[in-house]
């Protein structure tokens, strides 16, 4: 498990891993908590001849809240989402959704950014950020620019980011109402069989809006407008949830692989957007 | 072979300059190049948490970080948390309560749960049972972990009120 040789760099600053980038071009790439791309560097399916390392980049740390409006940078851990009492004040389902990635230790490194921007369908963030319709922010050779969390995701590991570019930082709107991110997995520790992130607002006893993204059950996350508006108008009876699963089902397209065929995954799928849909709806 | 990187290391207090290729990954320099063998490698795969260390105040898998990353950092291992003359509390606490068979995940374990104990120190069994899900046992099924642990905070709590 030794992976192929690279040259170690720790800029101070942005412009600093810019500069590499743009030096090294292809062969250069960022980590940061290194918990998906060092597993692949040893697994010899990624190979970095030039690897920059982000810890050192203080701007890239922390996040603000100002009112409903929540900026997070890209090298806050998964541990420090969790333990942030003010982001769990704003916005509760960013601690729901990080106490089920993986587990502490994974946790105390794996960082938001890496788990936005890395592109495996596997990961709980981006559905979570689609859900939120989050901005991604990013930052290049040209200047900065944003993303919507929704365009973002292209296919597994393919994304709007160009390889000379870093994300820098995620913000949304904190979501009002109810909010669940409902996962099922193997075992604690594993990527999801199926997930669903949803948040629901609710207007004199009825569905207002509702949002809801679907994590690893297409080649990236599946933010379904159809299950969300099927939502709308309802009391969010049984009924209305299953005209909203069905509409889900349509919108995903999973493959089989070790967690099972795709029938099973569109079955389990159906019943985790079910319980999620049923928290919020009770939270909300 | 990719040039080597000049790394400062601190392992349970003590310091260490070396030489080192940076893709190496940091449980082959304790185990390999500092014979601090006390971190063991169960899967290597990011996994079992057999090689749990506490780097700058996180519990970390050793063999998931370079030895690039970690220049610079803070170690401690299962023998900076205490030794057979002088056995810390959670150590003592596994052998009374029997939370251990085989023993290889132990100094994992030990060491993880040294840090759950500090970030919560009266946890309840389920909190334990979430804080240590990144550590893996094949032999004790588990229960005797968690008594342990429990036992350990009560003992460490006790002795603190004592104190106070
Ligand atoms: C045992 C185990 C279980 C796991 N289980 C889960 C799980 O259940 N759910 C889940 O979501 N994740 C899981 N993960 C993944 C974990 O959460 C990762 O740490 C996370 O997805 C990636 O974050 P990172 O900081 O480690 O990124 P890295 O591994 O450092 O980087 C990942 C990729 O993103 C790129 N990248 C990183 N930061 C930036 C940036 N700022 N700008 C541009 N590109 C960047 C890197 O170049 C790389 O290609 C698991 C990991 C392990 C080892
Ligand atoms: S050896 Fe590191 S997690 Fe198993
Ligand atoms: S005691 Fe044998 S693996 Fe835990």
């Amino acid at each position: 498990m030794i992976p192929a040789s690279f040259d170690y760099h720790r800029p101070s600053d942005l412009e600093g891993v810019l500069a590499l980038l743009k030096e090294h071009g292809d062969d250069a790439r960022v980590i940061a908590g290194g918990h998906s791309l060092i597993p692949m560097m040893k697994l010899r399916m990624a190979e970095v001849p030039q690897l920059i390392d982000l810890q050192a980049i203080e701007s890239l740390k922390g996040y603000s809240v100002n009112g409903s409006h929540v900026k997070i940078g890209a090298m806050v851990t998964q541990h420090e989402l969790i333990n942030s009492d003010e982001l769990a004040a704003v916005a509760p389902i960013l601690r729901e959704t990080s106490l089920q990635i993986a587990d502490p230790q994974v946790r105390y490194m794996g960082t938001v950014g890496g788990n936005v921007a890395n592109g495996d369908p596997g990961n709980d963030m981006p559905g979570l950020m689609q859900c939120l319709d989050a901005t991604l922010h990013l930052i290049g050779p040209n200047g900065t620019r944003e993303v919507a969390a929704r365009e973002y995701y292209e296919a597994a590991y393919v994304t709007a980011r160009e390889e000379d570019e870093v994300l820098t930082a995620i913000s949304f709107e904190a979501p009002k109402g109810g909010y669940a991110y409902e996962k099922q997995k193997r075992k604690i520790g594993d990527y999801a069989t199926a997930a669903a992130a949803v948040t629901i607002q609710k207007d004199g006893g009825k569905v207002a809006s509702a949002s809801i993204a679907m994590t690893n059950l297409s080649d990236t996350p599946v933010w379904s407008e159809a299950a969300g508006n099927a939502l709308v108008g309802t009391t969010c009876d049984a009924g209305a949830i299953k005209v909203a699963v069905a509409a889900m089902l349509d919108d995903i397209d999973p493959t089989e692989d070790n967690r099972g065929p795709v029938a099973f995954k569109k079955h389990v799928a159906g019943i985790i957007l079910t319980r999620a849909i049923t928290r919020a709806w009770e939270r909300a | 072979m990719s040039k080597k990187m000049h790394i400062n290391l601190t392992v349970n207090g003590e310091h260490h300059e070396f030489l080192a290729e940076p893709r190496e990954l940091l449980i082959y320099t304790l185990r390999e190049r500092l014979n601090i063998t006390g971190p063991h490698i169960g899967c290597e795969t990011s996994h079992c948490g057999a090689c749990t260390v506490t780097l700058n105040g996180k519990s970390v898998k050793a063999c998931t970080m370079f030895i690039a990353q970690a220049d610079g950092a803070e170690i401690t291992t299962i023998e900076g948390i205490g030794s057979p003359d002088n056995l810390h509390v959670l150590q003592r606490s596994f052998r009374e309560h029997h939370g251990l068979q085989c023993g290889y995940c132990t100094p994992g374990m030990i060491t993880r749960a040294s840090k759950l104990l500090e970030e919560n120190p009266n946890p309840t069994e389920e909190e334990v049972r979430f804080g240590m899900a990144g550590n893996m046992c094949r032999c004790t099924g588990y229960q005797n972990i968690v008594k342990s642990i429990l036992a350990a905070a009560s003992e460490m709590n006790a002795a603190k009120e004592a104190a106070e």
